[in-house]
């Protein structure tokens, strides 16, 4: 009754598209929040980010064979995060420049072979063109994802405490990144669909960051990240319907505003 | 004395490079061991081959069922880590009333520690949180790295004494890392000199004369045993 209330009086026609976007972007906007914010506490923000990039030549080629693109960009970032993994434990190489150079490529690659009309619509999603089945898919992923990361995430942060500290608790460190990678992948593969690809970094890092400046403890930033990624998607996906305007950027000004208000309320 | 730990011809290579050359000793239950050499001379790699976090030639026995606390060398851990003190508590599995208990050993409370960020601690708390973390699931043996690092000298004294108070009432085991050549004078019952493969072992005062110190620091070094005071 309430939210149709409001919509009514700030004259934002409820329809079923609306609607199942609202879903698909609560799902995916707390989703990625809460595994953004481990990545962040790792130091992974930036390797999402250009991991989202990823996603566009599988997109590219998914829509070139008529394949479902959820299906193309998670392929694609499946390959990518066995290749960040291989670099992480078997060279303890610096990552930084390898993945700054393997994503770019990936970019070029994508830009060229996805077919005009639906490359802006990869690059910057069209959450307005959901259907049913990517909400389904959406929930489930998020359910898996939130299910996963809490019952992983006392292993995560000792490891990023102290690697040596974990293993010597018997944690299996490489068997641990290599699944936290692989819902990384999950959570971008679906995001790409709210905001596109180059945005993607924000829906992970934005709400992670504002949260951990109001939060003291890991039990409630991780609750206060996934609220912030939530609210951003359903602010932005309204903002955007109200004011006829695309919806992947208006999520990433929502969740940047959150963040500038997080600023003042900054416990130190 | 029964051993719990031997150590036999135990070699650490690093890419075909050897970090620990043939090394081989014994630790005794309830003995206070401390390691010396100096900064890359392998003692963090020792360690680590005893928890088996990295692979190794020979042979390292541990008593069966021995339980093994390990304290790392300083973590440099964030001011502004999202993590408090009873949360990174329980990354050991413990209760509530295990993580007071233990947070009590060391001389912290947990009214007033327990809310505190990880990142905000000083050094001495964070060790001492480090060491109530080693302590949670009552262990037989404590893996010391350097436990006054980043420690202010009021705090070294305390931690050290903190470490022989442990001993003494749990009869805890106790193998550490040190530099300091007064703290294993007062508390170590042997030495382990170590600079890639062992220089000296045996009790401080017979194991340590300067021409060992000059082998394993590459200098003369002055000692002024202290005499002690109990």
């Amino acid at each position: 009754m309430a939210p149709r209330l409001i919509f009514t009086l700030m004259n934002i026609n409820i329809d079923t598209n609306l609607l199942l976007s609202l879903i698909v972007g609560v799902f995916v906007g707390s989703a990625s929040a809460y595994i953004g914010s481990i990545m962040v506490l790792k130091r992974l923000a930036l390797v999402g980010d250009a991991l989202s990039h990823v996603a566009l030549p599988g997109i590219g080629i998914a829509l070139t064979f008529n394949l479902n693109p959820f299906l193309g960009a998670f392929t694609a970032l499946a390959i990518a995060i066995v290749i960040i993994w291989q670099i992480q434990t078997r060279t303890g190489l610096p990552t930084e420049a390898l993945v700054g150079l393997l994503f770019t490529v990936s970019l070029a690659i994508g830009i060229l072979i996805t077919p005009e009309p639906e490359l802006l619509e990869a690059l910057f999603g069209d959450i307005s063109k959901v259907v049913a089945l990517d909400a389904v898919l959406a929930m489930i992923f998020s359910l898996v994802i939130f299910t996963v990361i809490y019952r992983l995430r006392n292993a995560l942060v000792l490891d990023l405490i102290s690697s040596d500290l974990a293993k010597s608790q018997r944690i299996n460190t490489a068997k641990l990144n290599l699944i936290f990678l692989a819902l990384v992948a999950i959570v971008v593969a679906l995001g790409v669909k709210v905001v596109g690809t180059l945005l993607m970094g924000s829906l992970v890092i934005i709400p992670a960051v504002a949260s951990k400046n109001l939060t003291r403890n890991l039990r409630s930033y991780g609750v206060v990240s996934a609220c912030f990624g939530a609210m951003s998607a359903v602010g932005g996906i309204i903002l955007a319907n109200g004011l006829q305007l695309p919806p992947g950027p208006m999520v990433v000004l929502v969740s940047a505003a959150l963040f500038i208000i997080s600023l003042f309320f900054r416990s130190r | 004395m029964q051993s719990v730990l031997r150590v036999k011809d135990v070699s650490v290579y690093f890419n075909n490079k050897a970090v620990i050359e043939k090394l081989s000793f014994e630790l005794n239950k309830g003995e206070v061991m401390a390691v010396v050499g100096p900064n890359g001379a392998g003692k963090t790699v020792l360690f680590r081959a005893l928890l088996g976090l990295v692979p190794y030639d020979g042979e390292i026995q541990w008593l069966d069922n021995a339980k093994i606390g390990y304290v790392p060398q300083k973590l440099a851990i964030e001011r502004d880590l999202p993590l408090n003190v009873i949360e990174f508590l329980q990354f050991k599995g413990a209760s509530l009333n295990e993580i007071h208990e233990s947070l009590h050993s060391v001389g912290l409370n947990h009214h007033s520690l327990g809310d505190t960020r990880m990142g905000q601690l000083s050094g001495g708390e964070l060790q001492r949180v480090l060491i109530a973390y080693a302590l949670i699931n009552h262990p037989d043996i404590l893996l010391f790295d350097e436990p006054t690092a980043g420690v202010d000298i009021g705090g070294e004294e305390t931690i050290y004494s903190l470490i022989e108070k442990l001993h003494t009432k749990i009869g805890l085991t106790v193998l550490l890392i040190t530099h300091d050549l007064n703290i294993i004078y007062r508390y170590a019952a042997k030495v382990l000199c170590l600079n890639k493969s062992k220089i000296c072992y045996g009790s401080p005062r017979e194991a340590l004369n300067p021409e060992v110190l000059e082998s394993l620091y590459g200098a003369k070094v002055n000692i002024y045993p202290h005499e002690h005071k109990h």
